[in-house]
């Protein structure tokens, strides 16, 4: 392990690279257009392959090929590039191949787009939610071997100041990738009676008859979306929930200033606590009940609208009122510094929602 | 059977046929896993796909081969080939076979898509798999219609060609043109190898077999080969069975024309 000073995009990266990602392919898009640049720069020197893809539909496209090998792969681009890639998610999801997602997201927008699944069909995938670089760099290697352990696409969704600011951040040692799984494809088994399919349409070859059976096949994914909701551990990060009388909850880049508000509460004795999801989805539902069981409300900043303030709701079952304290902060460029994310500015948005 | 439609004669898809379909002969093709198939009796895609796995097992390419299939009645064979099988999503496939090749150099990797796949709904992946080089081999089998909706307009339908959407034939001024693809792909630098053929006789079945033996071959030594393979859809042509060879013939390859369109190792 090594200790860098290291722009996020370039830290993302190198992290994939050391957790055994050896294909990568994007389009590039700000803010994820670095992410890109330092993948096709370091991808060769690790003998692995980075496509500049023609549009994100290709990148994507491009990322399950590879991936259907065995081969760890990961692709990405930003809320608008996701939304080309969410027909390949959807169907990745069915056919059961392991693919690292990033979305160097514009504001938070996308929460949503991340959670329910953008694309058609009754499908979900594992969204994790780094507050920085620093925590993006140890989520990844868990976020591709949840990918490997569940065989589906998992979204690691940062943002603007996750991908384009600096800190130091501590760069695992890079590790082999690991060895295909034995559903991967390699053309081995062609001419064996038992040549291997991987398809969205099902994975059984058939003899007795033509065509696929979805009904079956349907039946098994949506199983196996089940088991990996209730397999995979949430995880979340909070501060003082103990005798919270108000939990403000937040995720992603917000997190930081929001915790950095609750905490300068609390030195004012004011009874405050934080809770910030770092698992999208499965939402950290039990987490949520516990932290709020004594509390008079449940805030919830975001940089949007409300939307994570929907799970939170569904999370807390009507138990303790929810109360949305963000909204839109942007400026000019519609994705840059929030004007909102100064501690001052949140602690008072706080203070509003507090009991006098 | 024909019958009146807003003073068009069309087939009458609505009653079972006079005469049913029937096994012509028992037979099971090496690295088929089945000896029927689901596709309409006349339809061409079948022997295309036969002529393609054929090829393949000839080569000694077997254990080496990962086909990458589109979205169409010919996905139908997508799981019953003794051929490794990745399925992609509609017009797809190209993108997928990069990933592949890319990630597996050593291995076979052979697309197959129909018009609607390849020219409607995916008419970039291919352009820019044939312009960067890859070495894969893109198949299309082309009928000039949607045949798995129903017989519906695609990018290569012929001018003057009735679908379930142009009833009174394809005109260019509603419609545009069609899109002949194997010329657009073989002006590509990146593009070795390029041919298009037919499946509607015997002569044509195997010229089909010798282009994409040849398109294998270019593909084996680094090189992107592009075989688009006209095939007959009677159901979709509303045309009778025994006739849609023929109409093929007259229709398709007249404008669609078989043929090398460049070999760029033999000039």
């Amino acid at each position: 392990m090594t200790r860098r000073l290291l722009e996020g995009s370039e830290a993302v990266a190198e992290a994939m690279v050391a957790a055994g990602c050896r294909f990568f392919a994007g389009y590039p898009m700000t803010p994820f257009t670095e992410v890109l640049e330092h993948m096709a720069r370091l991808l060769p020197e690790y003998g692995g392959t980075c496509i500049n893809a023609e549009s994100e539909l290709e990148a994507v496209g491009m990322a399950w090929g590879a991936a259907a090998t065995g081969t760890r792969s990961a692709t990405g681009s930003t809320g608008q590039g996701l939304s080309l890639m969410q027909e390949s998610l959807s169907e990745l999801v069915s056919a059961h191949v392991p693919l690292l997602v990033l979305n160097m997201a514009r504001a938070q927008g996308d929460y949503f787009q991340a959670t329910r699944g953008g694309g058609h069909g009754d499908y979900r995938m594992p969204v994790l939610a780094p507050k920085d670089a620093a925590e993006a760099v140890d989520l990844m290697r868990p976020a591709f071997e949840l990918a490997d352990r569940w065989r589906t696409p998992v979204l690691m969704f940062g943002d603007y100041y996750l991908a384009h600011t600096a800190q130091s951040v501590d760069v695992p040692d890079v590790v082999d990738p690991p060895p295909p799984g034995d559903w991967a494809l390699d053309g081995s088994t062609g001419g064996s009676g038992h040549a291997k399919l991987l398809s969205p349409l099902g994975d059984h070859k058939r003899r007795d008859d033509v065509g696929y059976d979805l009904q079956e096949h349907y039946r098994r994914v949506a199983r196996g979306v089940q088991e990996m909701t209730e397999g995979i551990e949430p995880m979340w990060e909070e501060l003082g929930t103990e005798d919270a009388e108000v939990v403000v909850m937040a995720w992603g880049t917000p997190g930081r200033y929001v915790r950095a508000a609750v905490r300068e509460l609390r030195e004012r004795g004011r009874k405050v606590g934080f809770l910030r999801p770092v698992t999208l989805y499965p939402f950290p539902d039990a987490a949520v009940q516990q932290a709020a069981k004594n509390a008079r409300l449940v805030a919830v900043y975001e940089n949007n609208q409300g939307q994570m303030t929907d799970d939170v709701r569904l999370a807390l079952e009507g138990r303790v009122p929810v109360r949305f304290i963000g909204g839109l902060s942007l400026d000019h460029s519609g994705f840059g510094i929030a004007p909102d994310l100064e501690v001052a500015t949140l602690v008072q948005r706080i203070e509003e929602v507090l009991p006098a | 059977m024909m019958i009146e439609r807003e003073g068009l004669q069309v087939i009458d898809t609505a009653t079972p046929p006079d005469v049913p379909a029937r096994l012509v002969d028992d037979f099971t093709p090496e690295l088929i896993d089945v000896g029927t198939h689901g596709l309409c009796p006349g339809c061409g895609e079948p022997i295309a796909v036969r002529a393609l796995v054929e090829a393949i097992a000839e080569l000694g390419l077997t254990q080496k081969a990962i086909a990458v299939f589109g979205i169409g009645c010919y996905t139908a064979f997508s799981n019953n080939l003794d051929v490794e099988v990745l399925q992609a999503l509609h017009g797809r496939a190209p993108s997928l076979a990069t990933g592949v090749k890319r990630a597996r150099p050593g291995t076979f990797v052979v697309t197959v898509q129909g018009d609607g796949d390849m020219v409607n709904e995916g008419l970039q992946e291919v352009l820019h798999t044939a312009a960067r080089g890859e070495a894969v081999t893109c198949v299309m089998l082309n009928n000039g219609v949607f045949g798995e909706t129903g017989g519906h307009l695609t990018a290569t339908t012929v001018l003057g060609q009735r679908t379930k959407n142009t009833l009174e034939g394809r005109n260019a001024h509603d419609h545009g043109y069609p899109i002949l693809l194997a010329d657009v792909i073989a002006t590509l630098e990146g593009a070795s190898f390029v041919a298009r053929c037919a499946v509607n006789d015997a002569g044509n079945v195997a010229r089909t077999k010798r282009h994409l033996t040849r398109a294998f071959e270019v593909q084996m030594a680094g090189g992107f080969s592009f075989v688009e393979i006209l095939t007959m859809c009677p159901t979709g042509w509303f045309i009778d069975t025994l006739d849609a060879p023929d109409y093929l013939s007259g229709n398709l390859a007249a404008v669609h024309a078989p043929g090398v369109v460049k070999d760029a190792a033999r000039g």
